[in-house]
């Protein structure tokens, strides 16, 4: 048996977060070459800042600036880093204590090799140069008991972008497969349940209200009826048509479900609940595993539908 | 089963964007007057349960973990709940359930969304391949139900307008409402853009960065108390041959377990205010047939009569509800908090008179996951 | 309280990558099944479902939706979801079956962790602002922990090779286990570092997977099995997000959980710990001897099936009692990086 159909899914977002003040002052004071750190409530200072306290739940508030120089407290070494990661080149995670703090932050430390690190080992920031106000401002840590770079003048910061980019394969269910296949050479292929006898297009991984695996295929024509729809008034982020047009529920002659396409080839103020419809297609060539290779239905001219033969769908 | 009561409620000022507080602040800002409006304190808090929608929203994966310490979690037990849309009322029937089962005598639920560290049309519709994209934006899955309740119940095209304008002159006398809009009139309403006809502009909800906290607990703490007289769940297929998509019969199980838990025969006599999960105008009278308030057919002339308005038999979203604010995750405990606040008798200006009996109602978009409680005055 | 008791449990073959969808569906409808017909239930018997999983997992919002098809859930049913591992929504349907109104429920997890690359996926459980933007992954995290452990002199690296052998010999009587064989801890310290101080090992596998547990109160429980393994105790507690302020070679949350939970005088129990050195550092925290038999099925090192490794710990250990081989036994599950939230589920077996 042949495997179904898969194909990548890639999940990217720009996260725009505001910070409020504690995160922001830690921030803000990155950007200054400045680490600040925050007492807890039982004396020790944190770095990074907590906004509440671990033991009491407390707001915490009062702010103490620590070095960017500090201890390595642990450590593991990564040969291969991944996407997104501080640096391009082998390196050591670390948590260190920087001079004052009481507590460890995590970051990365050029170190070149695992001989090159070890617990206890001095350590110093190493700062980007166009610093924006994140964690990131830091380029990473780098073995060394000297000083870090000396503060400089700059704005605070009140957000901070966080984009983030995860990859993953999608694939379709082993009942889908045969659908998004059909559906390359035209074909419109249902699954009907054993149990229950509805037929679902597209077909599911299971009937929804019997929780077995469809089996049967059934291959539908074009055409069906409209249950029900909306007129599209308003302008969105990715449409692909001028609105006004009609999104509409498509009951497929045979189908005992519908679902959502578009309706073009009539004014909107003419469309009609139980209007009877057929399926423009593409040209063959752009034809793909996809239900947008019907471009969109039109109506096709029968007299609508009674109201009872499409009642128990909406 | 124990009896257990709402003793504080907290929520935060709900606007299109919170910049002033990280995600932690947001959900303080609710909890500490929840935890003040209880008059408890951190060593009372036996465990936390936090609700939200989608992880995508926000971009954290189980923010639970990283908001530990800002929940006051740390050495306690912590649950996370994610029913879609009604999460925020699941939150709090489990937090309730906490209670009711003997494992703890005080609870704190928070629920939370920050709407504007992403953008939730996006997270909704990241393209999913071999999926047909949704070409008619947020509410054009919502639309073509609403047309089809009009077309059963015969409903004359106002009636959207009327709820949209009741609930946006109700918002403008709540505080922590996203919206206030106190001269909104049903003729505004009806002039305002149809964005998905039949849905107008002004009958659709805001996108809110919010949070609601609650604590529960087994006694009262501060004097005042809504004791949980029922709570519900129930959920189908978000779509399967023959679903009734207007009067989903989860919803309409959800109900009869909950009305029969709270020994209410009549639910619109022995009602006397309900909070339910409105995000487009005509959603009021879809459930309130669902709900069995009224008869198949009949909600819109309850509303019509003005019966929903603070005042009338059955007063619906005295707090603006979600048409006047939305931060997704929270709005179903928004609705438990507020139906709480009016048997409390806490809810100001927005206070339903002598309410006893309230209802707190959330569901999931898909209107397939029902999740409700009954509040009343008195210990059962 | 009422007694409540783990009376079925089923759970799909560990393997590195499935076929199906994300949602689950595939692997859950032949494990209720299985759990079902076991027991000679239908879902019309079952008085409230709950599931974990996760979205970022499968990489889309409300991947858990969809799952509900594998139920056939109409007439519609009493239901809940956490966006934890599966052992915390036991932990909720045992808490809805002590409130009485209902006898038994069916709680589920699934995750295909193929479907995206894990270790980044997890990186965005950290704090949002100061950790995830250096996208730590969960081996180089791990390894700082285990490192520090092995400073402080609490473990070494042929101390950890042990619990990899011992998992994989284990396993070998486990039909379900994607890793297993007989292998030295020798052998294994000659193979080369993935994270030092972490070899691969070290570190739990890849797994997709799926797994259900049937609970029933009282004497629908006596009913349903012949020794139902009653939960005596069942607790979970959280550690802070903050691990630079935390001990990251001891779990303040496991310690109180197993305490709260009744942890002494377990024979078996199975541990969810994704690292070799986080097994010894649970053994413990909880307090189990060298006379308690640590995850006879070979553990999560074994298979990780992410969002019901958890749930599985306890139905391997709740098995141990129904099949009469132990009479206490102990099943834990953690979530969160580093062991931040860990869970304990206590039963025994009553004659």
């Amino acid at each position: 048996m042949t495997r179904p159909l898969s194909a990548p899914l890639d999940v990217g977002f720009d996260y725009t977060r505001s910070l409020g003040p504690t995160l922001g002052r830690f921030l803000s004071d990155l950007r200054r070459r400045r680490v600040t750190g925050i007492r807890g409530s039982d004396g020790r200072v944190h770095v990074p800042p907590l906004e509440y306290d671990p033991v009491t739940a407390e707001r915490l508030s009062e702010f103490v600036e620590v070095a960017a120089t500090g201890v390595v407290r642990g450590w593991s070494w990564t040969p291969e880093p991944l996407e997104g990661q501080p640096l391009d080149r082998p390196f050591a995670w670390a948590l260190i204590q920087l001079d004052g703090a009481d507590t460890s932050l995590l970051h990365a430390v050029d170190a070149g090799s695992p001989e090159g690190i070890s617990t206890g080992a001095r350590v110093r920031a190493r700062w980007r140069g166009d610093r924006v106000g994140a964690i990131t401002d830091i380029e990473c840590f780098e073995i060394s008991d000297a000083p870090a770079d000396p503060p400089a003048e700059a704005d605070d910061v009140t957000m901070v972008t966080t984009p983030v980019n995860l990859h993953y394969t999608h694939s379709a269910s082993p009942t889908e497969d045969p659908f998004l296949r059909g559906l390359m050479e035209g074909r419109l292929i249902a699954q009907r349940c054993p149990e229950c006898e509805k037929v679902y297009f597209p077909p599911r991984p299971a009937c929804p209200t019997d929780g077995v695996p469809t089996t049967d295929q059934v291959d539908l024509a074009d055409r069906g009826t409209i249950t029900t729809f909306c007129v599209v008034n308003v302008p969105f982020l990715g449409q692909r048509i001028p609105p006004p047009y009609v999104s509409a529920y498509v009951l497929l002659d045979g189908a005992d479900i519908p679902f959502l396409h578009l309706l073009l080839g009539v004014a909107p103020e003419d469309v009609r609940m139980g209007m009877r419809v057929e399926a423009v297609w593409k040209p063959r060539e752009e034809w793909g595993p996809t239900m947008q290779n019907i471009d969109h239905f039109k109506p096709s001219g029968e007299p609508d539908a009674p109201f009872d033969s499409y009642s128990q769908h909406l | 089963m124990r009896p257990a009561a709402v003793v504080g409620t907290g929520q935060t000022h709900h606007a299109a964007k919170r910049l002033d507080v990280s995600m932690a602040g947001l959900c303080r800002e609710a909890v500490d007057r929840a935890m003040a409006d209880a008059g408890v304190d951190w060593p009372d808090i036996d465990a936390v349960v936090l609700g939200k929608a989608p992880d995508l929203f926000e971009g954290v994966m189980m923010p639970e973990l990283f908001l530990a310490d800002a929940l006051g979690a740390v050495g306690k037990p912590l649950l996370r709940v994610h029913t879609a849309g009604s999460v925020g009322g699941s939150t709090g029937n489990v937090a309730a359930s906490l209670v009711q089962s003997g494992v703890h005598d005080r609870v704190l639920a928070v629920a939370f969304e920050k709407q504007s560290e992403s953008n939730a049309m996006w997270a909704l519709s990241v393209p999913t391949p071999f999926t047909m994209p949704v070409h008619a934006g947020a509410g054009g899955y919502f639309a073509p139900h609403v047309r089809s309740y009009i077309r059963r119940a015969g409903a004359p095209e106002h009636v959207g307008a009327m709820v949209a304008a009741k609930d946006r002159r109700n918002g403008a006398k709540n505080p922590y409402a996203h919206l206030k809009q106190p001269d909104i009139t049903v003729e505004s309403v009806r002039a305002s853009t149809m964005l998905w006809d039949p849905i107008r502009y002004d009958e659709t909800c805001p996108s809110s960065d919010g949070a609601c906290a609650v604590v529960i607990s087994s006694e009262p703490t501060s004097g005042r108390a809504a004791w949980i007289r029922a709570t519900a769940m129930r959920t189908e297929p978000t779509t399967f041959a023959g679903r009734d998509q207007v009067n989903p019969q989860a919803g309409r199980d959800a109900a009869s377990a909950l009305w029969k838990q709270a020994g209410i025969t009549d639910p619109l006599s022995q009602v006397d205010a309900a909070e339910i999960y409105v995000p487009f105008s005509w959603f009021e009278p879809m459930w309130l047939e669902n709900l069995g308030f009224t008869d198949v057919g009949q909600g819109w002339k309850l509303t019509e009569a003005g019966q929903t308005e603070i005042g009338g038999l059955l007063p619906v979203n005295p707090s603006g509800g979600v048409l006047s604010s939305n931060p997704i995750g929270a709005s179903g405990l928004l609705r438990f908090a507020e139906a709480a606040m009016q048997v409390m008798g806490t809810a100001g200006e927005h206070q339903v008179d002598g309410a006893r009996v309230a209802l707190g109602h959330a569901y999931g978009g898909g209107s397939q996951f029902f999740a409700m409680w009954v509040v009343g005055s008195e210990k059962p | 309280m009422r007694d409540i008791a783990v009376v079925g449990f089923a759970q799909t073959p560990c393997v590195r990558e499935t076929d199906g969808t994300t949602n689950g569906v595939e692997m859950l409808v032949p494990i209720f099944h299985e759990v079902l017909g076991g027991l000679g239930l239908t879902k019309a018997d079952i008085g409230f479902w709950c599931s974990g999983s996760s979205d970022y997992l499968a990489g889309r919002a409300f991947s858990f939706v969809s799952a509900v098809d594998a139920i056939g859930a109409f007439p519609p049913i009493a239901e809940s979801h956490v966006e934890m591992d599966a052992a915390w929504a036991l932990y909720e349907a045992w808490v809805k079956l002590l409130c009485g109104e209902v006898d038994t429920a069916l709680v589920y997890g699934f995750g295909k962790s193929s479907a995206g690359q894990l270790r980044r996926v997890l990186a965005m459980q950290l704090d949002p602002y100061l950790v995830t933007p250096l996208w730590p992954d969960t081996l180089g995290l791990a390894g700082i922990q285990a490192r520090m452990g092995i400073e402080a002199g609490l473990w070494d690296e042929r101390s950890m090779a042990a619990v990899a052998a011992r998992s994989r010999a284990a396993a070998l009587s486990n039909p379900l286990a994607q890793l297993s064989g007989t292998v030295s801890a020798d052998e294994l310290l000659d193979l080369p570092y993935v994270a030092e101080p972490l070899r691969r090992h070290d570190c739990a596998p890849i797994t997709d997977g799926a797994a259900t547990i049937v609970l029933a109160a009282g004497d629908r429980a006596r009913e349903l099995c012949e020794r139902p393994a009653w939960i005596t105790g069942f607790e979970h507690r959280t550690d802070s997000p903050s691990f630079g302020t935390r001990d990251l070679t001891t779990s303040p949350s496991a310690v109180a959980a197993g305490k709260a939970a009744g942890a002494d005088g377990v024979e078996v129990a199975e541990l969810h710990a994704p690292f070799t050195h986080q097994e010894i550092l649970l053994r413990q925290a909880l307090g189990l001897g060298d006379d308690v038999g640590v995850n006879p099925s070979g553990g999560v090192l074994a298979g990780n099936p992410m969002f019901s490794a958890g749930l599985a710990r306890i139905g391997e250990a709740a098995r141990r009692v129904h099949d009469g081989t132990a009479s206490k036994v102990l099943g834990h599950a953690t979530s969160g990086p580093l062991l931040q939230q860990n869970l304990v589920c206590v039963m025994e077996g009553r004659e």
